[in-house]
């Protein structure tokens, strides 16, 4: 039964992250910027675009040319995130190859950077005023559920072990429509819960920066504008009874 | 407002405490039926407000990819809420970038967001109610689309465009600010801000072009829509009549007359500012454009020139090609258009220009980026070129330059706190308080390297400072023209260098 409701919500919390995702990500390609407006100074060609994107994705350029400790909490938090989500390919995939056997104590480790990152960032909600301010139950409740997430992580790994083997199984057998028996530990469900909670909301809230981020037209554009004429459709239109 | 209400900073960039509220009641003054009827825009709030103000708000997010993006990106991580001259000057938290984004973010989600419609307190939605729009008004006329928030946002977020969005929003209800609209109407009926009608034009030109003979006995002209010229210069209006811009247009004047070029002003397209921008309304910023083309067709030039000016650079260099062009009918060996300041650098690295930096020597100086210059455009072929030419020519003119300290210039540089259509009496305390973060920079530099002047590139930036550096213990002449230090420092052909002939700063 347990299984049953883990495996219906899994395929449901997939169906909405990908549906979700792919509309909005249409919604924004499809919405034209009718002006340039990088924000400068800005890459004068295409390969610079790319290399500032790069940097901001990577590197948080400029977050940390903004604030060194939202820079630090933030940064942390994310790329240990980027470690643990390849550490638990293991889960999905039939045969381990030697990269990701090679990246299983990294990814083990960074779930304490993960959380020491989120703990930072839930402390400015808190002490900085201004950050207080500016916050939402939303933004705590988001905070709690990743910090939900990677404690039951953490918890699993280091004080209560669940049955590995057999959740790989349940994982594979998702993939292949299939329901396995899914171990009822209550670690476990709090922490497969919190996922697919996450994959569900994704699409409808602010964790829809990371997709944003790409569309960005103040970070996306190439400075070109007298070379090159930049004209949305709808603006085009307009043009018809010109130099009459 | 009393001189005590400016707030006492130590540092340009210190976080005030929040003051809750502290600017709530600031309103510039309405649009009345004329104005907005003239710009296309209902005359007063139309009964049925809330509706169309939803449709817009939604057209928008149709048309305008940073406008939606923008809306759904923001995770509040507070990068921005120390970003803003008016939060530091303010201390009021709704002008924290973020905040301010909030008041329409807010009631996007109520409406257009699946959280907003069913979970509203949890995502922190809200209805959209006259107090809501009352508090649209109030706070987004404390912004002045700088983009300084833009540049430290993790997503690139710009409040300038939320800014213009919710002026734009507003508009479309009836409800627009005096300031901007009744500027546009006029450039829409006359060619300029000011509606300097072309007979009294023409007449300001001629009695300039006598105080140069004056001044250098050598016959600089001005001339003004002249057919065939080669180059068009289109320069904000307030370089006809205001100080210090008025020296600056001077300027410009003797580098074209020593480069052998020649140039005309228009008439028809006698303003370089472009308030279009300020309301987000592409409709009326393009016909503004158009006049310049208009003009560049009918007198027949080959290249298009801009005088100092911040926000009508933002236009030009941004937006111009897209809104007036394409420019197939120019000289396609010059970039269109280009800067004043492009120019005056070619012709100094040419050696065009002959220039005794002595004559500017009376003056220490510093240079104030003005923010459409630094984060909206460019000069030259370089990133980073409108911060890098500027000072070339100061420097070349100039024995004395020391800059403001390092986080308040070039891209991170702090607004003047009257641009983005604020530039008006009934903002005063405003601009009083959102220029301290730049005043208290520019004392630094003072006590520091012994500043005397601050020189400008932009129209606004030298009207609001000239208005607001009084308050701060400067003169109102403190701030100058970067063409007018190089109008000082220019030896025209034939000019007598004899002491006579030269007084200090241009009168």
């Amino acid at each position: 039964m347990l299984s049953v409701i883990y495996a219906l919500l899994f395929w449901a919390a997939t169906a909405v992250l990908v549906a979700g995702l792919a509309a909005r990500i249409r919604k924004y390609a499809r919405t034209p910027a009718p002006l340039k407006i990088p924000t400068t100074p800005a890459p004068t060609t295409q390969g610079g675009v790319v290399l500032r994107m790069l940097r901001e994705v990577v590197l948080f350029e400029s977050l940390f040319k903004s604030n060194k400790w939202i820079w630090l909490f933030g940064w942390t938090f994310h790329m240990a995130m980027w470690l643990v989500l390849l550490r638990h390919l293991r889960y999905f995939v039939v045969d381990i190859p030697w990269w990701l056997a090679f990246v299983q104590p990294f990814g083990t480790y960074a779930g304490f950077a993960m959380l020491a990152g989120l703990a930072g960032l839930w402390a400015r909600r808190f002490l900085v005023e201004r950050i207080r301010y500016i916050s939402s139950p939303s933004d705590h409740l988001m905070l709690a559920l990743l910090v939900m997430i990677v404690g039951s992580g953490l918890m699993m790994r280091f004080v209560a072990h669940t049955d590995i083997v057999a959740v790989k199984v349940f994982m594979l057998g998702l993939m292949r429509l299939r329901i396995e028996t899914l171990p009822s530990d209550p670690v476990l469900l709090v922490h497969l819960g919190g996922v697919a909670a996450l994959m569900i909301v994704f699409p409808v809230s602010k964790l829809l920066h990371a997709p944003g981020l790409f569309f960005s037209p103040s970070r996306n554009q190439v400075d070109n504008p007298r070379e090159q004429r930049h004209l949305a459709p709808w603006a085009a239109k307009l043009e018809g009874a010109r130099d009459g | 407002m009393a001189d005590g209400d400016i707030p006492k900073m130590d540092h340009p960039l210190d976080i005030p405490c929040l003051k809750h509220g502290a600017m709530e009641g600031l309103k510039p003054f309405q649009a009345a039926p004329e104005h907005q009827e003239k710009l296309g825009f209902p005359g007063e709030l139309v009964p049925d407000w809330k509706e169309r103000a939803l449709e817009k708000m939604a057209e928008l997010a149709e048309k305008n990819r940073a406008f939606q993006v923008y809306l759904d990106t923001c995770v509040k991580c507070g990068a921005c809420t120390d970003k803003c001259h008016y939060f530091l000057g303010t201390g009021d938290p709704k002008n924290m970038p973020v905040a301010r984004q909030d008041l329409l973010r807010s009631v996007y989600r109520r409406y257009f967001t699946f959280a907003g419609k069913y979970f509203p307190q949890l995502v922190g939605a809200r209805d959209l109610t006259e107090e809501v729009l009352a508090e649209w008004y109030s706070y987004y006329h404390q912004c002045s689309e700088c983009r300084r928030c833009s540049v430290f946002c993790p997503y690139g977020i710009d409040t300038a465009e939320i800014t213009m969005a919710a002026r734009e929003i507003m508009d479309s209800i009836g409800v627009g600010q005096k300031y901007s609209n009744e500027i546009i109407g006029k450039v829409k009926d006359i060619g300029n801000n000011l509606g300097l009608n072309p007979k009294a034009l023409r007449a300001t030109l001629e009695d300039l072009e006598e105080d140069l003979e004056d001044d250098t006995g050598i016959s600089v002209r001005l001339p003004l829509d002249e057919q065939g010229a080669d180059i068009l210069l289109v320069t904000p209006s307030a370089d006809f009549f205001a100080e210090p811009h008025i020296d600056g247009l001077l300027g410009y004047a003797k580098v074209f007359h020593e480069a052998g070029v020649s140039w005309t002003l228009s008439s028809y397209a006698s303003e370089a500012a472009n308030f279009g921008l300020f309301i987000g309304s592409y409709e009326n910023m393009r016909e503004i454009a158009l006049r310049i083309r208009k003009a560049a067709q009918d007198l027949g030039v080959k290249r298009i020139i801009f005088g100092e000016c911040g926000h009508a650079w933002r236009v030009a260099y941004s937006y111009l090609n897209t809104l007036a062009g394409p420019w197939d009918f120019l000289d396609p060996d010059y970039p269109v258009p280009q800067h004043i300041l492009e120019f005056t650098w070619a012709e100094i690295q040419k050696g065009t220009l002959t220039l005794d930096k002595s004559r500017n020597d009376h003056i220490r100086l510093t240079y104030h980026d003005s923010c459409n210059v630094a984060r909206a455009s460019r000069m030259g072929d370089e990133p980073g070129g409108q911060f890098e030419i500027p000072r070339n020519v100061i420097r070349a003119v100039c024995n004395h330059y020391f800059d403001m300290p390092d986080e308040t210039i070039r891209e991170a540089t702090l607004c003047c706190g009257g641009g983005g259509g604020l530039l008006t009496d009934d903002l005063m305390e405003l601009r009083q308080k959102g220029a301290s973060p730049r005043m208290t920079a520019l004392q630094q530099t003072t006590e520091d390297h012994g500043v005397t002047h601050m020189a400008a590139i932009c129209a606004i930036c030298k009207t609001q400072f000239s208005k607001v550096m009084p308050a701060f213990g400067y003169e109102m002449d403190s701030v100058v023209s970067v063409h007018q230090l190089v109008s000082n420092a220019i030896i025209l052909t034939g000019q007598d260098t004899g002491k006579d002939a030269f007084e200090e700063g241009t009168e």
